[in-house]
């Protein structure tokens, strides 16, 4: 099977099944197809990162809870009438999407630049450590921060807006969440073509010899790891609206491991592979999950199989390795 | 004589404690084509790579253009004017020809159609990955690479090793027709029969210091044996 095929088979499931859901009025599926889709950008924004550029960060929860928190806050602020700041700066919350999301996605560029700056010096495991502490030092913060519900987290008491469409109504917000990723995902299909993406790939195999022909790998390193921030920012602040509420969890360890999963499952450096991990992923937490309690521990298993059999990951396994990576 | 491109004055280099370059003295000239000679283990490549920015611990004066370039980064030194096409290739393997080619270009002369044209083998294979390419046609595709920066000094490290003899003719032409159009280049080879006659100056490195200067014609059979161990 070509992997053009595949990845129109992935989108038009998806883009599928959550209208029969509507059809056959099981909002569940639709809200299930919503996850998918969110979580799948969140991974795309990673794979960025991972799978083009090879940086192996274990700190994107980070900019996932700052798009989650981002969200939040506007909204809790808008709702109960309390300006955001006050004085030259003033600003107040806003309940519209069309405001939030680039705001998220702002605070999260700014964070991936500092976070970037310090961690994108080193490589290997001290990456990993960095980015992981970064995020582990938001997660603590956000659990004693109580004027925005500490541990508890924060409700989101109604959907944000979106113009022209009602955001309460699950299939309609499952379209801004598909539209959004098919949109990055394009996107995305143009930066790996671009000289850009390919400097970002052959960083991957040796920053010293980019260097050499006049890239600075730094500035390429750290542009990526921004943009992938960004996208997994945006994809934080619809996790908040599907689910009205954000909490530290969205900044743990465990989230940074999930979006790694859904990369890693799909395939890495693969455009679709973080959707058809988190396909992967949502089923086998909605299939095994109503048979047993443990279902993460086959989740395990599955993870063990296409580190050691199936490198190239779900779709790496159906459409042949990518023989030059 | 013409303006001086590149020049190299007193460069010392170490790796780490051990110090590979003492002194190391050459000068190279727009549209010269000088050859850095001697043998394995002098520190030929060791001088490329602190000229490129490659090397952690030099000192000494490396002025290229008009600029010093001591202690500037190597892609800073790149973007400088400085192609180098490395001992080894070096190709992207995860890339195909084009996306290698293009990846590094800037604007200039030398555009992908000009490339195509000197290096007909890489117009065919534009679109295969570098690692399904021969040694020659990799060889070709690092020079390419290297022209479409559009370099004002084009460093050649060891083009023409390990490859088969009709590949090698290969390179000496492409190397001809550049050093024609007055390309500035510097060399380092071991084809002295084909070195000579296509460069303008030779420089002599023994132990990593430089110990003759001069004329190709100059070159004679007691440096030669002396230095060159021929």
């Amino acid at each position: 099977m070509s992997e053009k095929m595949l990845n129109r088979a992935l989108l038009s499931l998806l883009i599928i099944a959550p209208w029969l859901a509507h059809w056959i009025d099981e909002p569940y599926y639709v809200s299930l197809a919503t996850r998918i889709a969110i979580l799948a950008l969140a991974g795309v924004g990673l794979n960025i990162a991972l799978g083009l550029g090879g940086m192996v960060s274990f700190g994107h929860a980070a900019f996932f809870g700052i798009g989650g928190y981002v969200t939040g806050i506007l909204a809790s602020h808008a709702l109960n009438y309390e300006p955001l700041f006050s004085g030259i700066f003033a600003m107040s919350g806003s309940t519209q999407m069309l405001f939030i999301w680039p705001i998220a996605m702002l605070v999260g560029a700014i964070a991936a630049i500092f976070i970037g700056l310090l961690s994108l010096r080193t490589s290997g495991v001290y990456f990993i450590m960095i980015t992981l502490a970064f995020a582990q030092m938001i997660y603590y913060f956000s659990i004693s921060w109580p004027n925005y519900g500490g541990e508890d987290g924060l409700p989101i008491y109604l959907r944000n807006s979106f113009p022209g469409v009602n955001t309460l109504q699950p299939i309609q917000f499952f379209m801004i969440c598909c539209t959004i990723l098919l949109t990055t995902l394009w996107g995305v299909s143009r930066l790996q073509d671009s000289r850009f993406g390919n400097a970002l790939k052959a960083l991957r195999q040796n920053e010293t010899r980019v260097a050499a022909v006049g890239i600075s790998p730094l500035g390429i390193k750290l542009a990526a790891f921004v943009i992938s921030a960004m996208i997994t920012a945006l994809a934080g602040s619809l996790f908040a609206d599907l689910n009205r509420f954000v909490s530290p969890t969205m900044f743990s360890w465990h989230t940074s491991g999930q979006i790694m999963i859904f990369v890693i499952l799909g395939g890495i450096g693969r455009l679709y592979g973080p959707v058809a991990g988190a396909i992967m992923f949502i089923l086998c937490e909605a299939l095994l999950g109503s048979w047993t309690e443990y279902w993460q521990f086959f989740l395990g298993l599955l993870l063990l199989w296409v580190v050691l059999f199936a490198r190239g990951g779900l779709i790496g396994l159906l459409c042949g390795d990518k023989a030059h990576d | 004589m013409t303006q001086a491109l590149l020049t190299v004055s007193n460069l010392s280099a170490h790796y780490g404690v051990s110090q590979a370059l003492f002194d190391v003295n050459l000068t190279v000239h727009s549209g010269q084509a000088v050859a850095l000679m001697g043998r394995n283990g002098m520190g030929k490549t060791t001088t490329v790579n602190a000229i490129c920015g490659l090397m952690a611990s030099t000192s000494g004066a490396i002025i290229f253009n008009g600029q010093s370039c001591l202690e500037l980064p190597s892609y800073k030194v790149a973007r400088l004017g400085l192609g180098l096409v490395p001992e080894g290739r070096r190709c992207f393997a995860n890339l195909t020809v084009r996306e290698n080619l293009l990846m590094a270009a800037r604007p200039g002369e030398w555009d992908l159609a000009k490339i195509c044209g000197l290096l007909p083998r890489l117009h065919e294979r534009l679109n295969q990955y570098a690692n399904t390419l021969s040694g020659g046609e990799q060889q070709m595709l690092a020079i390419g690479r290297a022209l479409l920066t559009n370099p004002k000094l084009l460093i050649l490290d060891e083009a023409t090793e390990g490859l088969a003899p009709v590949i090698k003719q290969e390179i000496w032409r492409i190397v001809a027709t550049l050093k024609q159009a007055g390309q500035a280049i510097l060399l380092i080879d071991k084809s002295l029969a084909e070195l000579l006659p296509i460069t303008d100056a030779c420089v002599l490195l023994e132990r990593g210091t430089t110990v003759w200067q001069g004329l190709p014609s100059s070159l004679d059979a007691n440096l030669r044996h002396r230095y060159l161990g021929i």
